[in-house]
C-alpha cells in the first residue's frame, strides 16, 4: 500500500512549519505512526507533509513542581524516564503503547493530536491534569487537555497551530498514579483504559476507549455517562469493562501512594 | 529499477508542477552512504528493496503489524513500511544484509540457525533487528522482556518458542 502523491518538506524552525501548513490540506508528520498508516489507507491525503521531527521540541525535564514534556518526546523515551512519585502512570503507559517499533518513533505530541477515542497517554495526561502549549503565528497559548479532545480523531487545535510543550503539575507529596487497560487481542488498542490519581486529598480518573474522547470520570462515576460500543465490544461490555479498569488503576495508584 | 509508485522510475507524478516529483536523498545503509530519488510518498521499505535491492527486508502485512520490514533506524528498531524515506535522509539504517561483520555470521543469526529460530524464514530478518535493539539496549534481557520485545513481529511458523531460545542464546554470546 502506497500513500497517495504528496509532498514532503522539512521544517529548519517552528516559524517555518507554521507557515507550511498554511497550505490547504497540509499535515505536520513528526513520528509518523499513526499518520503514515492512514495515509497508506488513503483516508489521510494531505497535500503535503511537513516533517517537523528534527524540531527541538524534544525532551522530558522537571522544574518548579512541573514536568515538561516536548512533544517529540518518544514512547520509548517516556516508558524509560523516571520521574518523580505521583508521575509513575506516564513511563507504566508509555511502555505499553503499541511496540517497540512503534515507541521507538511515535511521540506523545503526535497522539495528543491524533486525538484516538482509544488512545491511552491522554487518559493519563487527564487524570494528571495536563495542560498544552499552543504556538501559532499569533502567538503562544495555554489550553487544558480537556479543552483540546473535542471528538473522535477531531481537536480544537487550528491547522496552523503547533503543541510546543506538554505540561504536568507533580503530584503533591504521598500520591501515586496508574494506568490499567484491557487492550483489544489484534489492534492492541484499548477496549477500556483507566488512569488514577491518587494524592492524599483527593483522587482523579480519567478512561479511555469508551467514549468520543478520552475523559475525566464525573464525581459521580460513570453511571450516567454515555458509553461507546462497537463491533469489537458492545456498550454494555465497555462499560462493565471500565468498572474494573478503574478499580484496577484506583488500587494500583493507591498503593504506590501509601508506598 | 522498479515500477514501484514512489521511486524514481515510477511513471511521472500525474499532479502539477513540483506535486511529489522525485528528489534525491543521501542516506547511510549498512554503512555506505547511498543515494536514491524518492517521492514525497515513497516507503523507506520501497526505497531499500526496489530502490537500492536490498530485498532482505520483507513487506509482510504492509498494514505496520506484523514487523517484517523491520530494520534499524539510527540503532532503533522501525518498520521501514512506516517510515517515508525523506523521514530517513542523512540518517543510518541497518538492513538485515549489513549484520554480518566481514563474513561472520552476527551473534543473532547464528543463534537463530542453531536454535530453530526460523522456519520459512519470511519474518526473520525483521525478528532479528528487532532482537539486535532489545539487545542494544538491554544485555541480559529475561524471557518475558524478550517477548515483550517480539510484540511487534508476528511468526506464523515457530510459536515463539524457538525465536526466544534463540535470542536467549545469544544474549549469552553477546555477554560472553
Amino acid at each position: 500500500m502506497i500513500p497517495a502523491a504528496t509532498r514532503y518538506a522539512r521544517a529548519q524552525s517552528l516559524d517555518q512549519a507554521l507557515e507550511l501548513l498554511g497550505e490547504p490540506d497540509a499535515k505536520a508528520i513528526a513520528g509518523g505512526q499513526s499518520l503514515i498508516p492512514v495515509m497508506k489507507l488513503r483516508i489521510a491525503r494531505p497535500s503535503v507533509v511537513v516533517d517537523i521531527s528534527r524540531l527541538e521540541l524534544h525532551g522530558i525535564e522537571e522544574r518548579e513542581g512541573t514536568l515538561h514534556i516536548g512533544p517529540l518526546t518518544t514512547w520509548a523515551e517516556l516508558a524509560a524516564a523516571s520521574l518523580s512519585p505521583g508521575l509513575e502512570a506516564i513511563p507504566e503507559c508509555a511502555h505499553g503503547i503499541g511496540d517497540v517499533q512503534v515507541r521507538n518513533l511515535g511521540t506523545i505530541g503526535g497522539s495528543v493530536v491524533h486525538a484516538d477515542p482509544a488512545s491511552d497517554m491522554p487518559a493519563v495526561l487527564l487524570a494528571l491534569g495536563a495542560r498544552l502549549q499552543v504556538r501559532s503565528s499569533d502567538g503562544e497559548r495555554e489550553t487544558s487537555l480537556e479543552d483540546v479532545l473535542v471528538g473522535p480523531f477531531t481537536t480544537a487545535l487550528g491547522t496552523q497551530e503547533l503543541v510546543t510543550d506538554i505540561i504536568v503539575p507533580v503530584p503533591q507529596a504521598g500520591s501515586g498514579s496508574a494506568y490499567v487497560s484491557v487492550e483489544h487481542p489484534a489492534s492492541g488498542f484499548a477496549l477500556a483504559g483507566a488512569a488514577a490519581l491518587v494524592e492524599p486529598d483527593r483522587e482523579r480518573i480519567a478512561v479511555t476507549g469508551v467514549g468520543a474522547t478520552p475523559f475525566v470520570v464525573p464525581d459521580g462515576g460513570l453511571g450516567a455517562t454515555e458509553i461507546f460500543g462497537d463491533r469489537f465490544a458492545s456498550d454494555e461490555y465497555r462499560r462493565e469493562l471500565a468498572g474494573v479498569v478503574v478499580e484496577r488503576a484506583r488500587a494500583s495508584a493507591r498503593a504506590r501512594s501509601a508506598g | 529499477m522498479s515500477d514501484t509508485p514512489g521511486l524514481a522510475s515510477a511513471r511521472p507524478s500525474s499532479g502539477g508542477a513540483d506535486s511529489g516529483s522525485a528528489q534525491g536523498i543521501t542516506l547511510t545503509v549498512n554503512g555506505s552512504e547511498r543515494s536514491i530519488a524518492v517521492e514525497g510518498r515513497a516507503l523507506l521499505v520501497h526505497a531499500l528493496r526496489d530502490g537500492l535491492e536490498l530485498t532482505g527486508t520483507h513487506v509482510g502485512c504492509d498494514t505496520s503489524q506484523c514487523g517484517a520490514c523491520t530494520v534499524l533506524l539510527d540503532g532503533h528498531a522501525v518498520k521501514s513500511c512506516t517510515v517515508l524515506a525523506r523521514q530517513a535522509e542523512g540518517r543510518e539504517v541497518t538492513t538485515i544484509e549489513g549484520l554480518a561483520a566481514g563474513g561472520e555470521l552476527h551473534p543473532l543469526q547464528r543463534a537463530f540457525v542453531e536454535h530453530h529460530g526460523l522456519q520459512c524464514g519470511f519474518c526473520t530478518p525483521g525478528i532479528i533487528l528487532t532482537a539486535a535493539d532489545l539487545l542494544s539496549r538491554n544485555t541480559s534481557p529475561s524471557d518475558g522482556e524478550i517477548r515483550h520485545a517480539l510484540r511487534g513481529n508476528l511468526c506464523r511458523c515457530t510459536g515463539y518458542q524457538g525465536i526466544v531460545e534463540s535470542i536467549r542464546a545469544a544474549t549469552t554470546r553477546v555477554a560472553t
